[in-house]
């Protein structure tokens, strides 16, 4: 036991357990404010976070189930920036939740803890309680809006594809167990030669793999993504579109090259089939849609498969630009997510943001920026992040001449981004007529959320300096 | 700091300090472009004239080098030599005049003029940069603004297709040339590796590269390139996407922009990857004559003037790909030359092509005619630019088109035969008949207005002034690029300079007997 381990996550649990006990003392009207109590809190264990460094040495506690190490705090650095902004976006869309209110804040620090345990999972028995913990929390927040058909069949869809998912999870440990007698990684990456050509660990490795593509929707558990995202309130899928989406990253990373390292490496090319698939699946849907919520579901399905991309290079580099392109993502996103819960609050549709150019000029630049940094484009964080990802792809290809071949595969889905992301911008900018031409009020902390998302794309992308080396750092608790 | 530095990096301010302007003083957005654009141009040409000549073969002036991302061997690194000093003065020319020109735009001056800073700004760094990354990084810059400025303020009824198809194609180019940077920048030993240019310069002089790698990078890179130069077949996208941009917009692409390729094979590729340079020359000469030759067919068929233009410019650009195929001293100086005498001379018909679109309200020249009695300085101007266009002696295509000429006809006298004709009599073709049918007729025009005073005259005179005054004295560019070019061609050529090829008489003319060769009995 080493309970100052786990004081970050504890304080966000304690955090939710007393907005739900306020919440019983607070009137009606003044319930939407324990947002703010919420938001306080994070920022004040943010700033905590950024006490312990990101280079020190890891820690592990409770018999080897939890590990703090540079990994484990950049993470939990990017989902309690992430879940400050979603707090923001629901304090902002509050009249959305005409019930539970306080519940919904609740359920997303309940969340934000498991995710924080997914960052330092060092056991497959902690990864399933963290897992579950994000994803149960998940079924709720996605149907919160209980009075809407579509959101109701949002959560529907997620519970099943999650319990289908969950399933071969555990069967996966399980098989897993079987093979190896233990679920503890530190033990498994020690015995990870031997058990490199045991057919039952591969097969219950992969069955991992599987449920945990769920998590990242990427391929072969991609499908829930776009209708979970139209259906799912503004905030909930900001937070489904990157909170969760990394969470499942650092599992992946930390099961892959911490519990599996051997594994991995004779699995290059399931990977990259699983990284060429998802980012031609994702991109290729994405063209035709109309809906702005769906079309960023199919565009997060082709980002888990760019980052897949770090993955199936098998390198440092290759993972550090995850860690990267996953710190661009978070401000992207939200700078998207802030734009699309004020300009498209009612349909979704991209109609709904014709003429934004016209109704605030602010918002339009926004939008315009953070389609830009999704494409991919200098000087935002995007670019970087693929440049870092392209970068580790390419360093691949000189030992397997195949990996030019996903380096393409990568470039044409970059293209065919290029177009629908740019029909986001053309809407924006010289779309049709607005329906409703009358400008759009922004609150001062939607405002603040802004300018903070714009800051950080901006300055992952002009200075990444800073970034690289935290991330070069965080993977060092890897190994390749 | 560098001079360079400010002749980039005050567009870009002037974008950065527009965005915080509101919207309503107009007027003060507009000359904050003026002033940051007039200011690089001066100093683009104080560079020009301390720049000295004997110099450059041996070393980059007016460096400056800071460190980026040292762990990724990133670095901020700027400097000229012959190659690009006239690049960059050219285009800081033609940025210049592209703001001159935008008086006429009406309608949200703040995004515009942040966007026509951001593209000027941009492609100034990417000929100032001598870091493969920061090259790279400054021509993106100008693609998102390229597909807005067409999208709002273009013209056309295709303007939206044309925008998407510019846009797809130049992000295609760029991501082949990125992936080929990548994979080049791979090639050095871990721990040294870099994106300067200088220093994977010296390294592949000593070392020569891993061939199989070379076999992948170098066609990635002609083809990434030449996309963005509208290399035949991938040229399709620069007609339609001139034809209905702005008239900046097509100043800057047309002009400056679309030399980024050129200027890129000429300092990467070439000198890098010899042995592949040498196989694929071939190819780029065969590719080159469709430029030449079918793209001024069609450009004979056009009855828009921008498209006539735009097409006439893809074919221009054959030239340039001629010399740089020819991968001799004189050829490629000739390229460099036509990239200098190209981009103003583009820059130059387009505007005065918007000018007249302004006037006339319509680009189709079968509604034109008789102009010249109500323009006579514009008409003016625009007929000695389509004699420029055809390669008429006096203005700064000549001695380009010539050098090229006089390189190529060594190594390819039947592609370059083709290429005079197309030159001559194709460009010659489409172009009178532009002028005929424009300038000359019966038609009566009341409603339109030649430019006024001085001021507004002034982008156009300056444009067709440098023309002249570099077609009269070239060697105040040839000088300082003829010392550049020759390391580069000393390497693309495997280190052993070619000997010249003698001249046929010689080989019918009785052999002299050497003296260690034993006489045949």
């Amino acid at each position: 036991m080493n309970l100052s381990l786990i004081v970050p996550e504890m304080s966000v649990v304690g955090l939710a357990l007393a907005i739900l006990l306020i919440d019983l003392w607070t009137p009606a009207p003044s319930k939407p404010r324990l947002g703010w109590l919420a938001v306080g809190g994070l920022a004040l264990i943010l700033c905590a976070t950024f006490a312990q460094p990101i280079a020190g040495d890891p820690v592990s506690g409770f018999s080897g189930l939890f590990v703090c190490d540079g990994l484990g705090i950049f993470f939990k650095r990017l989902f309690v920036g992430a879940a400050i902004l979603v707090l923001l976006l629901g304090i902002e869309s509050a009249e959305g939740f005409p019930m539970g209110i306080a519940e919904f804040y609740a359920l997303v620090l309940l969340a934000l803890a498991g995710m924080m345990f997914c960052a330092g999972v060092n056991d497959f028995m902690l990864l399933f309680v963290a897992v579950e913990l994000l994803t149960i929390t998940f079924y709720v927040l996605v149907s919160f809006q209980r009075a809407r058909a579509d959101c109701l069949e949002a959560g529907v869809k997620y519970l099943i594809m999650g319990a289908l998912s969950t399933a071969f999870l555990v069967f996966g440990m399980a098989l897993l167990f079987a093979a190896s007698n233990t679920t503890n990684f530190s033990v498994l990456s020690r015995a990870s030669a031997t058990l490199a050509h045991d057919k039952l660990f591969w097969l219950g490795l992969a069955l991992v793999l599987v449920g945990l593509s769920f998590k990242i929707a990427a391929f072969p558990m991609q499908m829930w993504a776009p209708d979970v995202y139209q259906g799912a309130p503004t905030p909930v899928t900001a937070y489904l579109a990157f909170a969760s989406k990394a969470a499942g990253f650092v599992l992946l990373l930390r099961v892959l090259f911490v519990a599996a390292p051997y594994v991995a490496r004779q699995w290059e090319t399931l990977l990259m089939v699983a990284a060429g698939i998802t980012i031609l699946y994702g991109n290729l849907c994405a063209i035709p849609q109309r809906n702005l919520k769906r079309l960023l579901g199919y565009s997060s399905i082709a980002h888990a498969g760019y980052m897949l991309l770090g993955i199936a290079a098998l390198s440092r580099d290759g993972a550090s630009a995850i860690v990267y392109y996953l710190a661009g993502y978070l401000f992207t996103l939200g700078a998207a997510f802030v734009v699309i819960c004020l300009a498209g609050r009612e349909s979704g549709d991209i109609s709904a943001l014709a003429g934004l150019n016209k109704r605030s000029p602010v918002l339009a630049a926004a939008m315009a920026t953070a389609m830009v940094s999704l494409a991919g484009i200098p000087p935002l964080a995007g670019f970087a992040g693929k440049f870092l990802l392209l970068r580790a792809v390419v360093e691949h290809a000189a030992t397997n001449p195949a990996y030019y071949g996903l380096a393409f595969i990568a470039l044409a889905g970059i293209v065919i981004s290029l177009y629908y992301y740019f029909g986001i911008i053309r809407a924006v900018y010289w779309g049709d007529e607005a329906a409703d031409p009358t400008p759009i009020p922004i609150s001062p902390a939607m405002k603040f959320s802004l300018a903070v998302c714009l800051l950080g794309m901006f300055y992952l992308g002009l200075f990444p300096n800073v970034a690289v080396v935290a991330a070069e750092e965080a993977v060092q608790a890897l190994s390749f | 700091m560098s001079p360079l530095t400010y002749i980039f990096g005050l567009p870009l301010l002037a974008a950065g300090l527009m965005v915080l302007i509101p919207r309503n003083f107009r007027f003060l957005i507009r000359l904050l472009a003026l002033l940051a654009t007039f200011a690089s141009m001066v100093i683009a040409v104080g560079v020009f004239c301390k720049f000295d000549n004997g110099l450059a073969g041996r070393e980059f002036q007016f460096q400056e080098q800071l460190d980026w991302v040292p762990s990724l061997g990133l670095g901020y690194h700027v400097g000229v030599d012959g190659i690009n000093l006239g690049l960059i003065v050219m285009g800081a020319m033609v940025a210049f005049a592209a703001t001159c020109v935008s008086r006429r735009i009406a309608r949200r001056e703040k995004e515009y003029y942040i966007l026509l800073m951001l593209m000027a700004g941009g492609i100034l760094g990417a000929f100032a940069s001598l870091d493969l990354f920061c090259f790279y990084f400054f021509h993106e810059l100008a693609l998102v603004p390229t597909f807005i400025m067409i999208g709002v303020w273009g013209r056309g009824e295709q303007k939206n297709y044309a925008a998407y198809q510019i846009t797809l194609y130049l992000s295609i180019g760029a991501l082949l040339v990125l992936i080929g940077l990548l994979a080049l920048y791979l090639q050095l030993p871990p721990g040294g590796r870099t994106f300067d240019i200088a220093t994977i310069t010296q390294y592949f002089k000593a070392h020569t590269m891993n061939g199989n790698a070379a076999r992948w990078i170098f066609p990635m890179l002609l083809f990434g390139f030449g996309i963005l130069v509208s290399l035949w077949p991938f040229h399709t996208w620069a007609p339609a996407g001139y034809g209905s941009a702005p008239t900046a917009t097509a100043m800057l692409h047309a002009g400056v922009i679309k030399k980024f390729g050129l200027y890129g094979l000429i300092r990467i590729a070439l000198p890098l990857m010899p042995d592949e340079a040498q196989k694929w020359i071939y190819i780029l000469a065969i590719l080159c004559l469709g430029n030449i030759l079918y793209c001024g067919l069609v450009a004979m068929r056009q009855r828009n003037l921008n498209l006539l233009i735009g097409n006439s410019s893809v074919a221009h650009m054959g030239f340039a790909f001629l010399g740089i195929a020819s991968l001799s001293t004189i050829g490629i100086t000739g390229t460099v030359m036509i990239m200098v005498a190209h981009g103003l001379l583009a820059a130059l018909t387009f505007a005065l092509s918007g000018y007249l679109a302004d006037e006339t309200k319509t680009l189709d020249m079968d509604q034109m005619g008789g102009l010249l009695r109500r323009l006579p300085f514009i008409g003016t101007v625009m007929i000695m630019a389509m004699l420029a266009g055809c390669g008429l002696p006096g203005f700064a295509s000549f001695p380009g088109e010539a050098m090229v000429l006089f390189g190529s006809w060594s190594q390819f006298a039947m592609v370059s035969g083709l290429a005079i004709w197309g030159a001559l009599v194709i460009a010659g073709v489409y172009m009178l008949r532009a002028i005929r049918d424009i300038w000359h007729g019966e038609k009566q025009w009341l409603e339109i207005s030649d430019a006024p005073n001085l001021w507004r005259k002034l982008p156009y005179g300056l444009l067709l002034a440098s023309l002249l005054l570099l077609g009269c004295f070239p060697r105040l560019l040839t000088d300082g690029i003829e010392v550049s070019v020759v390391p580069v061609v000393r390497m693309a050529s495997g280190m052993r300079l070619v000997p010249p090829p003698r001249p046929k008489v010689h080989e019918h003319a009785p052999r002299l007997r050497q003296p260690s060769e034993t006489p045949t009995p």
